[in-house]
C-alpha cells in the first residue's frame, strides 16, 4: 500500500497540471470561437481512438523516449544536457551513413552496426561537451548548446556537399538490410502508420538505464555525483571521468533516437527530420522526474499532443496544441515545486536536526 | 502571583511512518526568562519536539500554548511572528553571502521600488551587536568565518527577528571550550533581559553550568523534569540512558608498532591557492593515536585531504605503510563536516555504507553491486553501532543528527585500511555512542589513528601524543601525559611555539 501512495503522490503533480493546462487551453479555444469539448474529443478520439492513431502516437513518442532518457541520465549525474537535439542529428546521420555505406552486409550485422554507429556518434558528440567541462570547467549548458549549432551545420554540410542526392535535402537510401520493420507490416495492426521496431529499442534503452542506475557501480557513482558532488569526491570517484561518461551515455541515447526516422520510416537521413525532439526531451525528462519508465508514459503523452495537433488542425490552428504543451511544461514545473513545498515540512525536517 | 509559562506543550505525540513515535505524549513547559536544557540520547526526539515548536513539523496529537494562549504553529513564519526563533543542529547560512545579508535574509527591509535597503538593516544589526557586546565584521563572507562566529550569526539572525524564545539545537557541538564560554555569556545576557532559551546538548557539564531547568527525553518520552541546582551529572545520566553508564575508557599507552604514516615537509594549497599547510612533518605508528589539536581553520582540513589523497600536495611527501600514497590507497576518513562530505541524504543507510567503498571487491562485481551482501553488512553495522531506527532501507536524511554521524563512523571504521583519520568523530553523538567510538579507536592494535579535534578533553583522553597546528604549522608536539589543557590552549592560539624541528 505505501508504495502505491508514493506513485500517486509522484504522478499527482503532472496529472493536475495536465488538467489545469487543458482548462486554460479551453479558454483559448473558446476565445477563437470553438467548443473546447469538441476539440478535445477530436484530439483524443483521433489519437487514441483507433489503431492508426495509436500507431502515429507511438511513432511520434519513440524519439522522445530516447531524448527524454538522454536528458534524464545527464540529470542523474547533475548535468543539464541541452544538447540532445544535436546528438540526435549526429546519431541519425551516422546510422544512415552505416546503412548506405555497408550495403552488402546481411541484416543481422548491419542493424547492430547501425545501432552501434548511432549510439557511438551521439556519445562522441556529447562527450566533447563533457570533456570541455571536465578539463576547463566550462558549463555544460553552454557547451551543449554550442555543439547543437555545430552539429546541425555539420550534418547539413555533409548532406549538401558530400552525400547529396540531387534536388533533395536527404542522403542516399539505406540498404534494405538496415531497415527496421514497421509494425503494420509485421502484425497487420496500426495500418498505415510508420510505427516501427525502433520503439522496442527505445524500451530496451529504458530497461538498460534502469539497470545501469540501480545495479551497476557506474550508475551508483553517477547518482552520487548528481546528489552530492563533495561526497563523490571524498568517495574517490573520478569526477572528470563521470562527467564525460554521464554525457556520453546521454549522447548515446539521443543518438539512437534518429533510427526511428532513418531506419524505421524514410530510410534516409533528411535535414530537419528531428522537429525539435531534442528540446522536447528536456520537458519529457523534467516531467518524468528522470525515471526511465515514467519517460515512456510522458513521451507517449507528448506523442498524443504532437499527432493530435495535426488532427485538430481541421478545426482550430495546431498552435493550440503547442500552447497546451508549453502550458503543461510550465505548470508541471511550478506545481511540482508547490507539491515539494507542501511535503517540505515532513520530508526535510530531519536533515535539519 | 505565578507567571504564565512561556511555553506549554501538552500531550505532544509525533508519529513517523506507520507507528513510530518519535515523540510520545510529551509534556514540556518552560518558564519565562530561564535557560531550559533538553537532553537525551541520539534519536530521543529532541529535534523533533523543537521542530514541532518551530512549526517545521506538525504534531500528530497535542496542544501548544505560548504565553498562555493556545496556538497552532504551522510554519516557521508563524513561529517567528509568535516570537520563537531557532538555531538548527546544522547551520543554515548561505556561505557566499555576507554576515549582514545572511542576517536579514528572508526579512529584508526594502526601500522604494523594492530596492534592498542595506544601510537601514545595518543600523539595526549594529545596534544589536552593541547591546550584546558582540563584535563581527558584517561585510565578511560567511564562508571565511570560524564556526564559532557562524554560530553567532545564526543567533543574531534570530534576535534580528525580535525573538523572545530562542531554541538552540546542539549549539556547542562544533564549538571549542572557549567559544562555548563566550556563547554562554551571551545566553546569560539574553536571559537577564527576559528572553527564554531552550538549549539542546549532549555535554552534561555544560548543561549543568548554564541551565536553570532540565528536561530529559528517552525513546520519545519524558523521563525527568529537574531543577539544575538540585541534580547531578549522575542522576541525569541515569535518566538519559536508563542505566548507570560509566565511561571509564583511557589511553593505555601501549608500545607502538611499525610506522604507518610518514609525513615529511608537507605543504598544501587551499582552493584559493593559499598555502594553508606549511612544511609539516610527523610520523605515526600502528597502535598509536596522534592528536592534532587546533582551532578549526588552521589547515586541518587541507592536511587531512592531502593525507587521504584528496588534495594535491605542493611539496613534501606522504607515505602510508612505506609506500607513497596513491589515489587508491585506502584510508578510513571521518571528515569534520560529515553532512557535506560523507553522506548522501537521498540514499538509504545501505547506499551510504557503500559510499567510498563501491570499488571494494566484496561489494561490487564488474557489472553489478552485490546488494545482498551489502545489506547484510549494513545490518551488521547497524547492530554493532546501535543505529536507530535499525532499518537499512530508511533514508539517512530521516535519521536523527547523531544517528547520521554513527552511520559514517560505522562505515569508515569498518574499512580495511591501516590508517584512520578521524576529525571530530564524536561530534553530536550521545554519551554511549561517543564511548563506543572512542573505544573503537582505542582498541586498534594494527592500525594508526590520526585524531583531529578542537575538543581538548577528547584529545587528552585518547591520544598518545598531541601535535598542535596553528596557522598551517605544527607549533608543538607533546607526550599526552606531559601536557595539559592550559598549555595546549596557549599553543592553539599562537601564544607559544616550539622552535626545535619536529
Ligand atoms: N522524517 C522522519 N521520518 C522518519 N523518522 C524520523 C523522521 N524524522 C525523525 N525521525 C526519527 O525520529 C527519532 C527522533 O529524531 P530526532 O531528530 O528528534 O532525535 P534527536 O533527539 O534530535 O537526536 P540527536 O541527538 O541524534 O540529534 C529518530 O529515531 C529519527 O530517526
Ligand atoms: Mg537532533
Amino acid at each position: 500500500m505505501p508504495h502505491w501512495n508514493k506513485y500517486l503522490n509522484l504522478s499527482a503533480g503532472p496529472l493536475l497540471s495536465i488538467i489545469v493546462a487543458m482548462l486554460i487551453g479551453a479558454v483559448f479555444i473558446l476565445a477563437i470561437g470553438h467548443n473546447p469539448l469538441d476539440v478535445y474529443y477530436l484530439l483524443f478520439s483521433e489519437t487514441l481512438g483507433n489503431s492508426y492513431g495509436i500507431g502515429q502516437v507511438l511513432f511520434k513518442a519513440t524519439p522522445l523516449i530516447f531524448t527524454g532518457l538522454s536528458v534524464a541520465i545527464a540529470f542523474k549525474a547533475g548535468l543539464f544536457n541541452i544538447g540532445a537535439e544535436g546528438q540526435l542529428n549526429i546519431g541519425a546521420f551516422a546510422s544512415a551513413w552505416a546503412g548506405f555505406t555497408f550495403v552488402s552486409l546481411p541484416w543481422y550485422l548491419l542493424i547492430p552496426l547501425s545501432i552501434l554507429a548511432a549510439f557511438a556518434a551521439g556519445a562522441f558528440w556529447a562527450s566533447i561537451a563533457g570533456a570541455l567541462k571536465a578539463k576547463f570547467g566550462s558549463h555544460e549548458v553552454i557547451n551543449t548548446i554550442m555543439l547543437n549549432f555545430i552539429a546541425l551545420a555539420l550534418v547539413s554540410y555533409l548532406v549538401n556537399n558530400v552525400y547529396l542526392v540531387p534536388a533533395t535535402i536527404h542522403t542516399p537510401g539505406i540498404s534494405p538490410n538496415a531497415v527496421l520493420a514497421r509494425f503494420d507490416i509485421i502484425t497487420g495492426l496500426f495500418k498505415g502508420s510508420p510505427f516501427n521496431i525502433s520503439f522496442l529499442i527505445a524500451l530496451a534503452a529504458c530497461i538498460f538505464m534502469f539497470y545501469l542506475i540501480k545495479i551497476t557501480p557506474l550508475g551508483y557513482e553517477i547518482t552520487t555525483l548528481g546528489f552530492n558532488r563533495n561526497a563523490a569526491r571524498y568517495a574517490k570517484m573520478n569526477i572528470s571521468r563521470l562527467t564525460v561518461a554521464g554525457l556520453a551515455l546521454a549522447g548515446g541515447f539521443a543518438g539512437l533516437g534518429g533510427m526511428n526516422f532513418v531506419n524505421g520510416y524514410k530510410h534516409y537521413f533528411e535535414i530537419g527530420f528531428s522537429e525539435n525532439a531534442g528540446y522536447v526531451g528536456i520537458a519529457v525528462a523534467l516531467i518524468a522526474r528522470n525515471n526511465p519508465f515514467a519517460v515512456i508514459a510522458v513521451a507517449i503523452f507528448f506523442g498524443v499532443l504532437e499527432y493530435g495537433g495535426l488532427t485538430i488542425n481541421t478545426m482550430v490552428p495546431k498552435e493550440i496544441v503547442t500552447i497546451l504543451q508549453g502550458l503543461i511544461i510550465l505548470l508541471v514545473i511550478s506545481l511540482s515545486y508547490l507539491f515539494d513545498k507542501k511535503n517540505f515540512r515532513i520530508k526535510h525536517s530531519p536533515a535539519i536536526g | 502571583m505565578s507567571q504564565e509559562p512561556a511555553i506549554v506543550m501538552e500531550g505532544i505525540t509525533r508519529i513517523f511512518g506507520e507507528d513510530f513515535k518519535a515523540n510520545d505524549s510529551i509534556d514540556f513547559r518552560v518558564r519565562k526568562g530561564t535557560i531550559h536544557a533538553l537532553v537525551g540520547e541520539n534519536g530521543a526526539g529532541k529535534s523533533t519536539l523543537m521542530n514541532i515548536l518551530y512549526g517545521l513539523l506538525s504534531p500528530t496529537y497535542g496542544t501548544i500554548r505560548i504565553n498562555g494562549l493556545e496556538k497552532n504553529i504551522n510554519s516557521p513564519r508563524e513561529a517567528i511572528s509568535l516570537g520563537i526563533g531557532m538555531v538548527h543542529q546544522h547551520f543554515m547560512l548561505i556561505e557566499t553571502l555576507t554576515v549582514l545579508e545572511n542576517i536579514i535574509l528572508g526579512d529584508e527591509s526594502t526601500g522604494p521600488f523594492g530596492r534592498l535597503d542595506l544601510s537601514k538593516a545595518a543600523e539595526k544589526v549594529s545596534a544589536l551587536l552593541k547591546s550584546f557586546r558582540i563584535s563581527i565584521d558584517l561585510n565578511e563572507k560567511v564562508e571565511n568565518l570560524a564556526v564559532g562566529v557562524q554560530q553567532k550569526v545564526e543567533i543574531l539572525k534570530v534576535l534580528y527577528r525580535n525573538a523572545d524564545i530562542l531554541i538552540l539545537d546542539e549549539p556547542t557541538a562544533v564549538l571549542t571550550p572557549q567559544e562555548t564560554d563566550v556563547l554562554f555569556d551571551t545566553l546569560e545576557e539574553l536571559k537577564s533581559i527576559g528572553k527564554t532559551i531552550i538549549l539542546i546538548s549532549h555535554k552534561l557539564l555544560e548543561v549543568l553550568s548554564v541551565s536553570d531547568y532540565i528536561t530529559v527525553l528517552r525513546h520519545g518520552k519524558v523521563t525527568g523534569n529537574l531543577k539544575t541546582s538540585e541534580t547531578s551529572k549522575e542522576e541525569i545520566s541515569v535518566l538519559i540512558t536508563g542505566d548507570e553508564f560509566k565511561d571509564s575508557l583511557q589511553q593505555e599507552f601501549r608500545s607502538a608498532g611499525e610506522i604507518v604514516l610518514e609525513v615529511k615537509g608537507l605543504s598544501v594549497l587551499n582552493d584559493k591557492k593559499f598555502e594553508t599547510v606549511k612544511s609539516v612533518s610527523f610520523e605515526l605508528r600502528a597502535g598509536e593515536i596522534l592528536g592534532i589539536a587546533g582551532v578549526e581553520g588552521n589547515g586541518q582540513s587541507e592536511l587531512i585531504e592531502a593525507i587521504c589523497g584528496l588534495r594535491q600536495m605542493s611539496s613534501g611527501s606522504i607515505k602510508i605503510d612505506g609506500q607513497s600514497i596513491q589515489n587508491t590507497t585506502p584510508v578510513s576518513l571521518i571528515p569534520s563536516d560529515k553532512l557535506k562530505f560523507a553522506m548522501v541524504k537521498e540514499y538509504d543507510i545501505t547506499g551510504n555504507i557503500l559510499l567510498g567503498r563501491q570499488n571494494e571487491e566484496q561489494f561490487s562485481k564488474a557489472l553489478a553491486i552485490n546488494y545482498d551482501r551489502l545489506r547484510r553488512f549494513s545490518e551488521q553495522l547497524i547492530e554493532e553501532y546501535d543505529i536507530r531506527p535499525s532499518d537499512p532501507d530508511i533514508k539517512i536524511g530521516s535519521l536523527s543528527g547523531g544517528n547520521q554521524q554513527k552511520v559514517v563512523a560505522a562505515r569508515e571504521l569498518s574499512k580495511n585500511a591501516s590508517l584512520i583519520v578521524a576529525a571530530h568523530p564524536t561530534r553530536g553523538l550521545d554519551i554511549k555512542a561517543s564511548a563506543f567510538v572512542h573505544g573503537t579507536l582505542l582498541k586498534q592494535k594494527t592500525k594508526a589513528v590520526l585524531l583531529v579535534s578542537s575538543d581538548l578533553n577528547e584529545l587528552l583522553k585518547l591520544s598518545n601524543r598531541i601535535a598542535v597546528i596553528y596557522n598551517g604549522k605544527i607549533t608543538g608536539l607533546f607526550e599526552t601525559n606531559e601536557t595539559n589543557e592550559k598549555e595546549l590552549g596557549m599553543y592553539m592560539t599562537g601564544m607559544r611555539t616550539m622552535n626545535n624541528e619536529l
